[in-house]
């Protein structure tokens, strides 16, 4: 609905550009554009990959990590001081488990795994976000890893971080990204015979006009957005 | 006694294996018993919550039990979920604080400064905040996590018969309570803490009622431990109770006084200060017995160490009285001073008078800020605080809008719940009970 206008890329910048709805007219009805003229293009600037070297201690766990795993990341984001590490999903066992064990890197705390839709990003709707902890080293790593709408399927890292479980639940629920390997991924949240993933965003958020005396209110997702 | 069908069990053999009892056609528990004791090798499966008493709210616990011995038990939650996270996505950057606040509602302070924290750092502007607004953070996150240990200690003390901690507790609480409504308004759901800074500064009166409580806290924080520590009948309820070692804690993602209890000292205000707490005297608890006992008693000493803080929170507000209170950028800054109202909502006059009657451009950036609001760059952040419950941290994911494109909360007692299992399987089945108050778990945050 209308969080999705804020994703409206440039025309013709790709195959996304098609995908992305098409939107003519005045503001309001979930048009993004509140000049009237609907003349407004915005395109999102994802903070760009990170080249080596990286800075602070990032350099020395990602080597780190390279010698112990084969390819074990396609891209690297450094923003706000945060490392963000991209991870195929094929690796992401053989990567957490030598983040985990490896003495150098000995990330033995997973604080939390949550998903994050991105319908615009063809190929690669669906992310999942794992925020591990060295208490070791006193240091943070963020670990995402893609999969498709199409194939919504990524390995479940509950044998190596136990904490995962109810995370991967959770994520399951709001996302419906499957955790293959996980022991019991049913609904945490939502109850059993919920239909749909909530969070993801074609899921509409609901809600009912709210009737004032002499004046409506629309529900929250229909009104203007910026 | 009757043995009848259950509509509700599924269908499948497995699940419903052996008699299943319903109260259709009432029945006694004393036929229940007494047939259970026949049977003799078998256990009963009991269903407790979400609706139990002393299961924090709507928790619900399915426990298997031999006997009075649990021999397997899983919790169920998501009876309180409220789709905040979702709800977030579609309304602004400011407003997200009205919902966060409203997820661990016994620590609503500190859901709003995570997520504050998040936010500011994708906008850049975390060494923008000024020293008072970060020092009237630290002061009711301090004062917040003593109201939330009462609030443990007491409802913990409450569900082993100790009434009298709950009530003492609770009277505490209620004069923090006080001093929060004089500051933000609100006894709870405060939204107080904004992205740049706080809503509002402190009243005219605020340093000398702050006084006053410390003063109360000072003299009746020492009740609890005259009451509880040497106690024999807490102690022989506590000790020994819902035990989980450090590698347990790792495992299971579990923080706070829980891991403080294992005698592992990590606090996330000392190993990764944020707001300023490395500038403050206070000292990390531990202890060494890793059971409920132990937490209760590291939850005890924070209180301590919290009113240290708060203390010196006293005198840095007292010496920065007149300081701005919000960032010094009218692109984030809320336009209004605000102050807290006979009402309770707070306007400011001055405010008013002049965006309605002096500047046509101070209304117009008035109207824009609050109702378009400010617009965050495109990225992703995680900021990690010390809750009283152990680490508490927002994950936000902008796409540079107004509006946050992904907002999640990383709930401590959504992960301590995990190991309900490991604390009390093989233990008896009214241990349940003091394991649950030790994780100290609020529902609110749990489901979101």
């Amino acid at each position: 609905m209308s969080d999705n206008d804020a994703l409206i890329p440039e025309a013709g910048t790709g195959p996304a550009a098609q995908s992305a709805p098409v939107r003519q007219g005045m503001w309001g009805k979930g048009s993004g554009d509140t000049s009237g003229y609907n003349g407004l293009r915005r395109s999102v600037d994802w903070p760009a990959a990170a080249v080596a070297p990286y800075g602070s201690w990032f350099d020395e766990a990602l080597t780190r990590l390279s010698s112990l795993v084969a390819d074990p990341f396609y891209k690297v984001v450094v923003d706000h001081g945060e490392l963000t590490v991209y991870v195929a999903r094929e690796r992401v066992l053989e990567v957490m488990q030598a983040l985990r064990d490896d003495a150098f890197l000995r990330f033995e705390f997973c604080a939390s795994v949550s998903g994050v839709h991105y319908p615009d990003e063809v190929g690669s709707e669906l992310h999942v976000v794992y925020h591990l902890q060295s208490m070791t080293h006193n240091r943070r790593i963020r670990i995402e890893t893609t999969c498709p709408d199409a194939d919504p399927h990524v390995p479940s890292v509950v044998a190596v971080y136990p904490a995962a479980d109810w995370h991967e639940r959770e994520t399951w629920d709001m996302f419906g990204i499957q955790f293959d390997g996980h022991p019991f991924l049913t609904r945490i949240l939502m109850p059993d015979d919920w239909v749909g993933h909530p969070q993801r965003k074609d899921y509409p958020l609901g809600g009912i006009p709210i009737e004032f005396k002499g004046t409506v209110v629309p529900p929250v997702d229909s009104r203007r957005s910026y | 006694m009757k043995e009848t069908t259950d509509f509700y069990a599924s269908s499948s053999d497995d699940v419903t294996e052996g008699a299943v009892y319903t109260a259709m056609g009432g029945g006694d528990w004393a036929d229940i018993a007494a047939e259970q004791a026949e049977r003799g090798d078998e256990t009963l499966v009991i269903n407790m919550g979400p609706q139990h008493p002393s299961t924090h709210g709507v928790l619900r616990l399915m426990v298997e039990v031999d006997g009075e011995t649990v021999t397997s038990i899983r919790p169920g939650i998501g009876f309180l979920h409220t789709g905040i996270e979702k709800n977030m996505e579609y309304r602004s950057w400011t407003q997200g604080t009205t919902f966060v606040t409203r997820m661990d509602y016994v620590a609503p302070i500190f859901n709003e400064v995570a997520y504050c924290l998040s936010v500011e750092r994708l906008l850049g502007i975390e060494d923008k905040i000024p020293q008072r607004a970060n020092d009237i953070r630290v002061l009711m996150m301090e004062l917040c996590r003593i109201a939330s240990h009462l609030v443990a200690v007491g409802t913990g003390g409450m569900e082993i018969g100790a009434l009298t901690v709950m009530t003492i507790g609770f009277r505490e609480r209620e004069m923090i309570l006080d001093f929060f409504e004089a500051t933000t308004g609100l006894r709870m759901n405060h939204a107080y803490i904004r992205p740049g800074g706080v809503a509002n500064d402190l009243p005219e009166t605020g340093i000398a009622q702050l006084r006053d409580l410390i003063n109360w806290l000072e003299k009746h924080l020492p009740e609890y431990a005259a009451f509880c520590n040497e106690n024999p009948i807490f102690k022989g309820r506590m000790c020994g109770i819902g035990y989980q070692d450090l590698s347990a804690c790792f495992a299971l993602g579990v923080t706070g006084p829980i891991l403080r209890s294992t005698g592992y000292g990590w606090d996330l205000r000392k190993q990764q200060p944020y707001c300023g707490y490395e500038n403050y005297d206070f000292d990390v608890v531990t202890w060494d017995t890793s059971d409920a006992y132990g937490r209760f008693r590291v939850r005890l000493d924070e209180m301590w160490e919290s009113l240290k803080i708060v203390k010196q929170c006293a005198d840095r507000l007292e010496a920065s009285t007149g300081e701005p209170v919000m960032i010094d950028d009218p692109k984030i800054a809320w336009p209004a001073q605000l102050a807290v109202g006979p009402d309770g909502q707070g306007n400011s006059h001055e405010h008013i008078k002049h965006i309605m009657g002096e500047s046509m451009e101070a209304l117009i950036h008035h109207f824009k800020l609050v109702t378009e609001g400010f617009r965050v760059p495109a990225g992703q952040a995680y900021v990690p605080i010390e809750s009283p419950k152990g680490e508490l941290a927002c994950h936000i994911v902008s796409d540079g809008g107004t509006r946050p494109y992904r907002a999640h909360m990383r709930d401590p007692g959504f992960n301590h719940l995990q190991s309900v299992p490991i604390q009390c399987e093989g233990g008896m089945l009214a241990d349940i009970v003091v394991a649950i108050g030790s994780l100290d778990p609020v529902m609110g945050g749990v489901d979101r």
